[in-house]
């Protein structure tokens, strides 16, 4: 097995009393596309960060490349693209400026940057907005730009904050096209999410954080296959009214979950499960039997916390 | 093999100069037109009632007021950039527009953003105070090659006010330090300053009082210089103690930079 590109060891990050990282183990491989998801304050973006060698360690230890990012920090940093989950674009200036800029920031050839921008400005999709200026641009352009110019360096590892966030499903599908090309090209991935068809889609393998801590660990074919049945009945009743049928509802399936808007049943078999609503005499307002996804692992595992 | 690095800095001024671009004709324009106005308001108008005066000829060191005041203008010049330049600018690139933390995920760090600042601010108090020399040639009285050195000590002053100034930006939660620092620091030295008339004017206190900030030891270095009274051993003793301000900034904006940007 190679050498994993991030190799961190009980890490830990407090902030004061507050402690956002509690403490994981996480190995990631050459050309994986990796996801830490979790709920908001589980402690992702505060990975992320000492990942990308901005915020130190508090606990622990934290390789990337095999290097130590509190003393190896600059020499990390040129070999990794970071997009933070805010846009630190500078939004007076124009699109291409805005590359430029970011490569002579690693110190490339001012003749090198324009080379990487034109290539650059292709693969974002920006080459006609070149000139614009960047306050002008959509969210989803700007996110582009954003990924754009953490590749300026061409890294070998790219870490992507909440990369689609707020934007319109398009732009989204736009931009998981984007890094789905990336990956094809061999660039490690590393990204935080809260949006399960966006972890679904981009990662190999993902761990599933919450108050600060791995709960589960794997692809999402297999956290699907451990933490929840083939299929998913979904029971919508009136306003109200979930929590009373969820009693009625026991014994069916391999368990029930009653969320503020639905009810889930977990069975292998969802239309067997949903004969026996009936037979039981409720009727919901409405019924559907779907594949389990990674969502339902997400509830399963953070749901706690998502109640809190 | 491979050439020989861009200091980081640099490449930080790279991105201030890149933006100075676009708006460059502005800028140049107003931080050329503002002291030409008060050139023409203290130089000629005050001037003439100043030089009327019998025995104020010697007060001013046996030169015209206009000449008195040309270098005083092209210090505080640079005093108002550097320390406009590092307010908010600063506290935007920390705060609102983030690009600091843009260039901290690069092999860039806290002190080359410093660094690349005072850099900046040294190139644009240079800028701005070539064009009121360029135009000061025009006059016999205040024309001298003195005025190139006088330019490089408003350099010096702009970076002198700027890294200071920075440091206390960067640690700011608010913008509402700053209209204290204007009116509590900037303008009184630009009134009190000894940029306009000779501090020997005013009360013993408030002389000593001036003489602390680096705006008095700039102008009486640039003065020096543009009339042709160079005290070398003086000189060299003010041009420290203006550069112990620059340093003394840089050390303390950067160490605050740092824990702001790799917390």
């Amino acid at each position: 097995m190679p050498e994993p590109l991030i190799r961190a060891h009980h890490l830990v990050k407090k902030f004061g009393d507050f402690t956002a990282v509690a403490g994981i183990d996480v190995e990631v491989q050459p050309g994986e596309a990796f996801g830490f998801l979790g709920p908001n304050g589980a402690g992702k973006s505060s990975t992320m960060r000492m990942i990308s060698c901005v915020s130190k360690p508090t606990d622990g230890t934290l390789r990337i490349f095999g290097l130590d990012p509190v003393t190896d920090g600059p020499k990390i940093r040129a070999r990794i693209g970071v997009v933070p989950q805010l846009d630190t674009l500078d939004t007076e200036l124009s699109v291409q400026e805005n590359l430029w800029i970011y490569g002579r920031f690693f110190d490339l050839s001012r003749a090198e940057c324009r080379r990487r921008t034109t290539e650059l400005l292709e693969f974002a999709q920006l080459t006609e907005r070149a000139e614009s200026v960047v306050d002008d641009l959509s969210g989803g352009m700007k996110r582009r730009l954003s990924i754009a110019r953490s590749l300026i360096n061409e890294p070998s590892l790219l870490l992507l904050d909440e990369p689609t966030t707020g934007l319109d499903p398009q732009a989204r599908h736009v931009l998981w096209d984007r890094l789905y090309r990336l990956k094809q090209q061999g660039v490690t991935l590393v990204l935080t999410t809260h949006y399960m068809d966006e972890a679904e889609q981009l990662c190999d393998r993902l761990v599933v954080m919450d108050q600060g801590r791995i709960v589960a660990e794997g692809s999402p074919r297999s956290l699907i296959e451990q933490y929840a049945t083939r299929e998913v009945l979904e029971l919508r009743f009136s306003a109200g009214t979930n929590d009373q049928f969820a009693d009625r509802l026991h014994g069916l399936g391999s368990r029930q979950e009653a969320l503020p808007d639905r009810v889930l049943v977990y069975a292998d078999d969802g239309e067997a499960a949903l004969q026996e609503v009936h037979h039981r005499g409720m009727q919901p307002e409405s019924a559907l039997v779907r594949r389990a996804s990674l969502e339902d692992v997400f509830l399963l595992l953070t749901g706690r916390s998502l109640a809190d | 093999m491979a050439a020989l690095a861009t200091p980081g800095a640099f490449r930080v001024t790279g991105w201030y100069l890149t933006a100075f671009r676009r708006l460059w004709k502005m800028n140049l324009l107003s931080s050329f037109v503002q002291p030409m106005l008060y050139l023409l308001g203290l130089g000629v108008g005050v001037g003439s009632l100043v030089d009327r005066n019998t025995g104020s000829t010697s007060t001013l060191g046996g030169v015209s007021y206009v000449a008195y005041v040309v270098p005083g203008l092209l210090v505080t010049t640079a005093m108002s950039l550097g320390a406009m330049e590092s307010m908010w600018p600063v506290m935007g690139s920390l705060k609102w527009q983030r690009g600091y933390h843009g260039i901290a995920v690069t092999p860039l760090e806290a002190r080359d953003i410093v660094l690349g600042h005072a850099a900046w601010i040294a190139f644009r108090s240079a800028v701005a105070g070539a064009a009121v020399a360029i135009a000061l040639t025009l006059f016999p009285d205040t024309r001298s090659w003195g005025l190139i050195a006088a330019v490089a000590v408003a350099a010096l002053v702009g970076m002198a006010f700027a890294t200071p100034i920075m440091a206390i930006s960067v640690n700011s939660e608010y913008d509402g330090a700053f209209a204290g620092i204007q009116r509590f620091y900037i303008i009184p030295l630009f009134l009190f300053g000894g940029a306009f008339y000779p501090l020997s004017q005013l009360p013993t206190v408030v002389q000593w009082m001036a003489k602390i900030p680096p705006l008095w030891h700039g102008v009486v270095v640039a003065r020096g210089f543009t009339t042709g009274n160079v005290a070398w051993w003086a000189t060299l003793g003010h041009l420290a103690y203006v550069s112990i301000w620059i340093v003394a900034g840089a050390i303390v904006a950067t160490r605050r930079l740092r824990r702001k940007l790799y917390p």
